[in-house]
């Protein structure tokens, strides 16, 4: 009973070079694109177009130019993209605080959601009360505390009877979306004078000052990006986080205080995502909708996994999906292709991106050839 | 090894395997190793941990396949792909750590995987198996989960498993490490009657005792290499052990007379009761003295794990008091942490090591280097918000250098380095924090010798500082030949606390299985 | 009989419809989880199965219009059922690819394909729909196919018929499907072999199952249920009825994940607990609670689905947990 030795093999690498590692990804992006591309032919459009056009349309002919009023500032386009940009990297280094310590925050869109209804709350009662720097100070203070509170309950269920995260922080999210309808319909919330479920627009010291066009969120959400690195290569607090994620056993058995550590991550996870919210309020839209996320909670865990949970690069990344973003919906207006192709693209991207970890992570052995060469291996 | 099959003699060799190589990355596990197995006979495979024995067997039961070289099954070449394959070829292996459905029950367990009806039988199976048991002297409860049962009795399930399958070549890889004296002695009983039966059966130890004992010959591997096959008859433990190290060990271990010092721990009525309610530890009495070893001796699962987790506060005491005696600012304080947890102890600054059984597991973090493994106890130091890490790295390479840790750098994840580098990375790093009491659990389980040498010099290096150690061991032999004192436990409860160089093997494995008042002692 | 029973039997009729999608979904979930594959990636097979289903059957009767026939509501029903399986299963594929052979992150290859399968429909639906002038949707007959049935005198039976003669054959189905799955796991060999898949695969492998095999069977099963659920969602439900509508499913996969911890990885469960959650969809039509806002009865089903989990999480029963291998990838030739 002689079978043939198995045709390929699989071989756990023991080290593989840094410039391997960025080749691999890089095909790996290359080839989602292509794939994209050839999605949209078969379909019957131009991919060159529309890849070019969605470039375009996310950064618009330049991205820094001088405006109308003689002011340096980014380009209209590149405005639109920059705020989404902010949204996924604020967004993303929040979850980032959860995924460190492999606590799989789904809920970052309900952190979003409660941090913007708080400051909203404060927005419609005091917005044309007080002074500005107040507004902004308490709105802040206060959408970060949201958030934050609005990612403890899930931990504090995990803590104690490690209640599943994924699904409680997930069903948050569609508790927060159908409370801000319910706002929808206070008259407190709405325009005066009409019963139409809406919220109204903020006043405007309500609002973020800008910087070269678009609401100082984003050097904001830079200096952030630096502030987590730091966080988790300097800090005690972040090591203690990656040791509880690593593994919860050694974290307790070195005396640590597991539930604190979980605890106290969360809240923090909760309060940047909460202040994504409050830019989105006051920054970027001026009101409160069910939009107001509109979806960062979920992409920005893209974001967070192709950075491989490296602040420093997310902000990379988060620029690359809010071009693909932002693009979409130019490509919707001249080529007539619906919106949603950016979702599809960047489901694309990611299993590429998921699958490519395959190879970095191990060789394949084919079999030696008829004529006993050597057995390849890549 | 040649092996010629001569017609006048008809000799059927069960198994051969011929130049067996197999590599793990860079590691050889196994480099042109030969085996010939004859029918019916018992053969030993001998070796240290990590010699390849266990890497050898798994390519006969088809788990991994060999990079070159071949096999024969009653002399006929084959290619073992898979453990369909080994079933197919009549070999059955007996894992060490078994392998075992846990919600499944017994006959489950056993049919899995098996061709036949579409439908289950289970009353079919079940007389089957109760069938098979009677054969061979087994006892049985077919309709019993894996996750109730003992661990002789998953042992059991597991060799019907093989037996049921039609399997007449046996691999049992270590299997009496989980055992009582006593059920070794049963175990044995068993392996015989089914050589009368014409099984083959091919036993991987490195229990010297035991290989004199139960084989008709033995193979020894070393590093991976073959050794040798001798006649067991013709040989002795000390021949045996050459072969196996590779030049002549003192096969004593050290126990150098130190002077009793004072009591470091002084535990009183330890009761502990899992989250299931049932009771794991219950009226446990002892002290720990400096300058001394205690043993823990006792069956898997007789409360030791509790014990230590109990001392060290990652666990809840329903009852009980732990009196910790320890020096602090120049004064002797005694407390008692019981029911204190882990980061109240720490807080406190009492100095109490604990090497972990599991030890990627929980005492080390298996994905990041030596110095953020090494720090993990001593972080909190550094005033501030920010960890120092600069100061630790001449630590670690002080202790890389002081234990002969043989790593590829600073920067390598723990979980690469070999069993015995990881354990002496653990021993170091909780030896650094100067304690007065080191509690180890299993310390030298999967350890080649010369590092299980190390180990016990590491210990006795403690004792002799003055420190109370606390043994936890699975070999009675180390136990009684390290320890100055041995407490037995049996069920959650001390059975004796006995000096090992007055009582025999055997009293001690009674007092494993049976409370010292004769009562039967539960498994757990 | 009285306006009371009336409206009771109202609601579980009610209850019964909403549930079905959930149940489906929920079967195809459990199965893949036994096998040891945690799939967050429901909600993006349901929405393919939907667009799939709705595209086909259309498509279908577009073609047939073309050629000069009339389009057989039976025929368009076969189409839609094969594209809703075969578009579930393929999300199925994607994901068991990448997990099974190229041992990816169970959770975020299970959420990637949300996304996917998401922007997947919401793009086919928007694109075909603006090629028909509008958007997608059947003709009536095909519509009515996936209606109620009419069982004529059987559904006059006072209460049993109400009970029990008042859907669409989806609900039949997946009660067949139910008790299919409970026998499979219960009494048939193969099912004995999936559950040891799941719970410890090492063990199987050892014992000479096909491990592989059984993980990638079990997930594209897993999917095509999904889809199936999802195209209940897209041809059935009173939402959409026949009829494209942007963002259809809206988290209904959501829920059957949570479905999933709640029935304890058990098929008869799952009817009994897909039911309650069906209620709780549809309780405000009939039973609404004075002066509580529309949007909190929206909430309801996830308020109930957190308690669940809490609750579940409390209690932890060996024989109620999650498979214990569900999340984690299993190879051999591990060092």
């Amino acid at each position: 009973m002689i079978h043939q030795e198995p045709f390929v093999r699989v071989v756990k690498r023991t080290a593989i070079s840094k410039r391997k590692v960025m080749l691999f990804r890089l095909i790996a992006l290359a080839g989602a694109l292509l794939a994209g591309a050839l999605l949209v032919a078969l379909l019957g459009y131009d991919p060159i177009q529309m890849y070019s056009d969605m470039v375009s349309g996310a950064l618009g002919n330049s991205l820094l130019a001088v405006n109308r009023k003689g002011v340096l500032a980014f380009s209209t386009s590149s405005q639109a993209t920059l705020k989404i940009a902010t949204l996924l990297l604020v967004t993303a280094l929040g979850l980032t605080m959860a995924f460190k310590m492999r606590f799989w925050n789904i809920g970052g869109e309900g952190q979003i959601l409660v941090g913007a209804i708080s400051c909203s709350y404060i927005a419609i009662h005091y917005g044309e009360v007080w002074p500005q720097w107040l507004l902004l100070l308490v709105m802040f203070v206060v959408s970060c505390i949201g958030g934050g509170l609005y990612g403890l309950l899930p931990a504090l269920f995990k803590a104690r009877w490690g209640t599943n995260e994924t699904l409680f922080t997930l069903m948050l999210n569609y508790i927060a979306i159908h409370f801000i309808t319910y706002l929808q319909y206070q008259p407190t919330w709405q325009i005066p004078g009409t019963t139409f479920p809406k919220i109204r627009d903020f006043a405007a010291s309500t609002r973020l000052p800008m910087v070269l066009g678009v609401h100082v969120g984003w050097i904001i959400a830079l200096m952030l990006a630096v502030l987590v690195y730091l966080y988790f290569a300097k800090t005690k607090q972040g090591y203690e986080v990656s040791v509880v994620g690593e593994s919860a056993n050694t974290a307790r058995y070195a005396g640590m205080n597991v539930s604190r550590i979980i605890l106290r991550t969360m809240f923090i996870s909760g309060a940047i995502c909460g202040f994504a919210g409050f830019m989105q309020v006051s920054g970027a839209d001026g009101s409160l909708t069910t939009d107001t996320a509109s979806g960062a909670g979920f992409t920005s865990i893209t974001v967070a996994w192709l950075s491989g949970m490296n602040p420093l690069l997310m902000i990379i990344y988060s620029i690359f999906i809010a071009i693909l973003a932002r693009g979409a919906g130019r490509i919707q207006t001249t080529m007539g292709i619906p919106k949603s192709a950016a979702d599809m693209l960047i489901g694309i991207i990611l299993f590429f991106m998921l699958g490519v970890e395959f190879f970095i992570n191990y060789r394949l052995i084919f079999r030696a050839g008829r004529r006993g060469e050597e057995a390849k291996a890549i | 090894m040649e092996n010629i099959p001569s017609p006048a003699r008809a000799v059927q060799n069960a198994v051969e395997m011929r130049n067996i190589t197999k590599t793990f990355g860079s590691v050889v596990a196994n480099d042109k190793v030969c085996l010939m197995l004859r029918q019916g006979e018992i053969l030993a495979l001998l070796g240290e941990n990590g010699s390849g024995k266990t890497t050898l067997m798994n390519m006969l039961s088809g788990i991994y396949l060999q990079d070159s070289g071949e096999i024969l099954i009653c002399n006929k070449p084959v290619t073992i792909r898979s453990p369909k394959d080994a079933y197919a070829l009549g070999i059955g292996m007996i894992h060490q750590h078994f392998k075992l459905v846990d919600v499944l029950t017994a006959g489950e367990n056993i049919v899995l995987g098996l061709q036949g009806k579409r439908t289950l039988n289970r009353r079919e199976i079940n007389q089957k198996v109760r069938q098979i048991a009677q054969k061979y002297g087994f006892e049985i409860d077919p309709t019993k989960k894996v996750y109730n049962m003992a661990v002789s009795e998953k042992q059991t399930v597991e060799i019907i498993k093989a037996l049921y399958r039609g399997a007449e070549t046996l691999i049992l890889d270590e299997p009496t490490a989980v055992l009582t004296p006593q059920e070794t002695t049963k175990l044995f009983d068993v392996l015989r009657m089914m050589k009368a039966h014409g099984k083959s059966i091919i036993i991987i130890t490195h229990k010297l005792n035991e290989v004199m004992e139960i084989s008709d010959r033995v193979a020894i591997l070393r590093k991976g290499e073959y050794i040798a096959t001798v006649e067991t008859a013709a040989t002795t433990q000390q021949d045996l052990t050459e072969m196996m190290v590779g030049r002549r060990v003192k096969l004593e271990i050290d126990r150098p007379a130190c002077a009793r010092g004072e009591r470091k721990l002084h535990v009183t009525d330890l009761t502990c009761v899992s989250r299931e309610g049932v009771t794991k530890l219950s009226g446990v009495n002892f002290d720990a003295f400096g300058g001394e070893i205690l043993g823990v001796a006792g069956v898997a699962g007789s409360g030791q794990k509790e014990l230590c987790e109990a001392i060290t506060g990652l666990r809840p005491l329903a009852g009980g008091s732990i009196l910790y005696r320890y020096q602090k600012d120049a004064m002797t304080i005694e407390e008692n942490i019981a029911g204190m947890r882990a980061d109240q102890i720490a807080h406190r600054g009492v100095s109490l090591a604990f090497v972990p059984e599991d030890r990627l597991g929980m005492g080390l973090v298996a994905n990041m280097n030596i110095v953020d493994n090494v720090i993990l106890r001593s972080y909190q130091e550094n005033r501030g918000i920010l960890i120092n890490r600069k100061k630790y790295r001449p630590i670690c390479e002080k202790m890389i250098k002081d234990l002969d840790i043989v790593t590829p750098g600073l920067t390598t994840p723990v979980r690469r380095l070999s069993g015995g580098n990881v354990q002496k990375v653990l021993l170091g790093r909780e030896i650094l924090s100067l304690p007065q009491v080191l509690l180890c659990a299993y310390p030298v389980r999967g350890l080649d010798i010369v590092s299980s040498y190390r180990i016990y010099s590491l210990l006795n290096a403690e004792k002799e500082k003055g420190n109370a150690v606390i043994f936890i061991g699975e070999d009675l032999d180390v136990l009684m030949d390290l320890c100055d004192r041995v407490m037995v436990l049996c069920g959650g409860q001390v059975s004796g606390i006995v000096d090992p160089r007055t009582c025999t093997k055997e009293e001690i494995g009674l007092m494993m299985t049976r409370v010292g008042d004769g009562r039967e002692g539960e498994r757990a | 009989m009285s306006s009371e029973w009336t409206i009771f039997l109202n609601f579980i009729n009610m209850a019964v419809l909403a549930s079905t999608p959930l149940l489906l979904a929920t079967l195809g979930e459990i199965l893949t989880e036994k096998s040891g594959n945690l799939n967050l990636g429901v909600e993006g097979m349901m929405f393919m199965g939907a667009i799939a289903s709705l595209g086909a059957a259309y498509y279908y009767e577009k073609a047939v219009l073309g050629l000069g026939g009339t389009p057989s509501p039976v025929m368009a029903t076969l189409v839609a059922v094969a594209a809703a399986a075969a578009a579930g299963g393929l999300g199925a594929l994607i994901y068991a690819f990448l997990v099974v052979t190229l041992r990816a992150n169970q959770n975020v290859t299970g959420l990637t394909l949300t996304i996917f399968g998401t922007g997947f429909a919401n793009f086919f639906g928007e694109l075909i729909g603006k090629q028909a002038g509008g958007f997608v949707q059947v003709s009536a007959p095909t519509k009515a196919m996936f209606g109620i049935i009419n069982f004529g005198a059987l559904s006059d039976i006072p209460v049993l018929g109400s009970l029990l003669f008042r859907y669409n054959w989806m609900v039949y189905f997946g009660l067949v499907v139910m008790l299919a799955m409970a026998f499979f796991f219960n009494r048939s060999r193969s099912g004995l072999n999936l559950r040891a898949v799941g719970e410890n695969p090492a063990t199987a492998d050892a014992a000479g199952v096909n491990v592989t095999r059984y993980k990638y069977v079990a997930t594209i099963t897993g999917g095509a249920l999904c889809g199936l659920g999802g195209m209940f969602i897209s041809m059935s439900s009173t939402a959409c009825a026949g009829v494209w509508v942007h963002n259809s499913v809206n988290g209904y996969g959501w829920l059957a994940v949570a479905l999933v911890i709640f029935a304890t990885w058990n098929p008869s469960r799952a009817w009994l607990c897909g039911l309650v959650f069906g209620g709780l969809l549809v309780v405000r039509n009939y039973y609404p609670i004075p002066g509580l806002p529309m949007q909190i009865y929206a909430m309801f089903p996830y308020i109930a689905t957190i308690l669940v989990l809490v609750f579940a999480s409390i209690r932890q029963i060996k024989e109620h947990a999650q498979p214990a291998s569900c999340g984690m990838n299993y190879f051999r030739e591990e060092r």
